[in-house]
């Protein structure tokens, strides 16, 4: 089989795109995609504030795979799978915690933070062929980092993963220099699991299309506590392909943003604040580059399952496969360093992050029902094969067009067949197929 | 816990009757009723599954909400718009094991309580269980709610997907 044109119809001549539903149903395709993409692709795993000091570790599951995210004793961030070299017990049964050594509580072999195995009871047992050395924490092929969040790759030669992040590197760099002193990981996870496939929430994530049907609640609200009053943002920025199945929605921010668009949400008392922070950035990065990070709305895919979106409030979100119909999730909220614990500013971000985000946020629930009420569809309504991802493909792509989820579909096509990734789109996708009037439609309601 | 507020069995009923009405009316979905129950200034909180003990001005929670938040909420629910609870789920909650911990120098009572809710929709019933922790404003015989928290058992939503529900 081939991905491309039985699974993923590009056809840009006709300015039509589509996928085929067994994408999201079929065991097959998940063990291709586990081989192609998961075991090649730069992985996210955490960031390096989540293990401040040496001895620090959390426990984490990346696409299958369990493993320990430390900080060594010497101060060396390091990713080590879960599990004992002797018999496989899992090591570190704790979420999260301070060591100097992992002991294995089946056998009570032990390891320091580095992985070696520095314990193993009754080692005068063991023949003089018996290696300790070689019997250390194994690790992922390869492990690096950018602004403190660290990736792991399967493949020992994979490109670096600067390289690799590539047109997602500027993005990265208008959330991250948002902060004066570092961008931390605040506390507290959303841990949740959807039964859908793991791409619907990609398409989700980076979906400007369905924002007034689904989370018109929320945007209810927004209008309803005096926000949204962002005129100008109304039809602004762009889906862009950044090459690499990475792709980014950028908009002028149609309301509030912690950092540094004031609105009526927040309150009176801290617009002073945040209209200083905002002057800051412009000192800081000149007025084209300090409004661009205060005043506008990104979501970011970093393929093939890291969404960053720095809107009103700013989220880490990671989407692990779990089964043809089921992806975990984790959130977490990033923030700046000098947004201290218990100040008026750290949680006027946690507040704004959470009236829209996550599972109890008055938007993100609906986002979960859009996406199960699917993937219900895509197995029980076997003669509808195909789903249509064909918008703005005439035009220049606008935020609510679906660009940004055919460039993910378009690298995930190629990379499954051993393709390598397609080449960027760039201007408009099919030029010469614009409607010049609407379709009869036999039998339509007028409104 | 004193050992007069642990006897005080008819102050502890006081205090059942009323979480039972209050969860009768999030079952029956009667939720404008249900605000009337809650002071001016409450607040409700679901704190994130991996950090039961997180607070709103220090930690990412599930939910947080101020007083206008709640009615927002509230709003939110009583829509044909909000899809993962149109059409509205059944719910049963399951309280148990309520103390009446403290006595205020303001006079409210510090409640704790145990629960188990059941929501059941599309086929499916899950449950989410945990403590309440409550802060109840006397007001003749019945009370009002200051503040009132819900600290999850489950290590994460995998059942759930979401907390589209008022615990």
């Amino acid at each position: 089989m081939t991905y491309r044109n039985e699974l993923v119809v590009d056809d840009r001549e006709s300015g039509v795109f589509r996928v085929h539903r067994s994408a999201m149903t079929s065991p097959q395709v998940l063990a291709d995609e586990r081989a192609q993409i998961f075991d090649r692709c730069w992985l996210y795993v955490g960031h390096d504030s989540e293990i401040p000091k040496p001895g620090d570790y959390v426990r984490r599951t990346v696409c299958g795979r369990p493993v320990i995210f430390l900080r060594d004793s010497a101060g060396t961030v390091r990713v080590h799978f879960n599990t004992c070299t002797h018999r496989g017990a899992t090591l570190c049964r704790e979420e999260s915690g301070n060591t100097r050594v992992f002991q294995c509580f089946y056998h009570a072999w032990s390891f320091d933070t580095t992985g070696r195995l520095i314990v193993t009871p009754g080692a005068d047992a063991y023949a003089a062929g018996f290696d300790r050395s070689a019997l250390g924490l194994r690790a992922p092929a390869r492990v690096e980092s950018y602004r403190g969040m660290f990736f792991l790759n399967h493949d020992e030669h994979a490109v670096s993963l600067l390289d690799y992040l590539g047109g997602t590197v500027e993005y990265l760099d208008l959330v991250f220099d948002q902060a004066e002193e570092g961008m931390r990981v605040v506390g507290g996870t959303h841990r949740y699991s959807v039964g859908a496939n793991w791409k619907l929430m990609v398409e989700n994530s980076i979906d400007g299309y369905h924002a007034p049907t689904v989370h018109a609640t929320y945007i209810d609200f927004v209008k309803n506590s005096g926000g949204g009053q962002n005129k100008a943002a109304l039809g602004t920025g762009a889906g862009v392909d950044l090459g690499g199945g990475h792709t980014v929605i950028e908009s002028t921010a149609a309301w509030a943003r912690p950092i540094a668009y004031w609105e009526p949400f927040f309150g009176e008392e801290a617009r002073p604040e945040i209209e200083a922070k905002r002057a800051a950035l412009t000192d800081r990065y000149g007025v084209e580059r300090g409004t661009r990070m205060a005043e506008t709305f990104r979501n970011l895919l970093i393929f093939p399952n890291l969404v960053i979106n720095d809107v009103a409030a700013i989220t880490v979100r990671r989407i692990e496969p779990v089964a043809p119909d089921r992806v975990a999730l984790e959130a977490w909220a990033l923030a700046p360093h000098e947004e201290r614990e218990g100040s008026a500013a750290l949680q006027r971000r946690l507040d704004s992050f959470l009236t829209f985000l996550g599972p109890g946020g008055f938007a993100s629930p609906d986002d979960v029902e859009a996406l199960e009420s699917c993937q219900q569809g895509y197995a029980a309504q076997p003669d509808v094969a195909w789903s249509d991802i064909s918008r703005g493909m005439s035009r220049i792509p606008l935020p609510d067009d679906e660009l940004q989820i055919r460039t993910f579909w378009r690298a995930w096509a190629s990379v499954l067949d051993s393709a390598g990734f397609p080449d960027r789109v760039e201007g408009v996708e099919s030029p010469g197929t614009t409607r010049t009037s609407a379709p009869a439609a036999a039998g339509a309601v007028r409104s | 816990m004193s050992a007069d507020l642990a006897t005080d069995t008819a102050l502890r009923s006081r205090v059942e009757d009323f979480l039972y009405a209050e969860a009768a009316l999030l079952d029956e979905w009667r939720l404008d009723d249900w605000l009337q129950l809650l002071s001016e200034d409450a607040r409700y909180e679901v704190p994130s599954t991996d950090r039961p003990d997180g607070r709103p001005d220090t930690t990412l929670m599930l939910i947080s909400d101020t007083r206008p938040m709640i009615n927002a909420r509230v709003t939110r629910l009583n829509s044909r718009k909000a899809h993962r609870e149109f059409p509205w789920s059944r719910t049963r909650r399951i309280i148990g094991n309520v103390r009446v911990l403290a006595v205020e120098t303001d006079g409210d009572l510090q409640v704790t309580a145990n629960f188990a809710v059941y929501r059941t929709r599309s086929g499916r019933t899950h449950v989410y269980a945990g403590r309440y922790r409550y802060r109840l404003r006397p007001r003749g015989e019945a009370f009002q709610i200051a503040f009132r928290r819900a600290e999850l058992d489950q290590e994460n939503l995998d059942e759930h997907g979401t907390l589209s529900i008022i615990l």
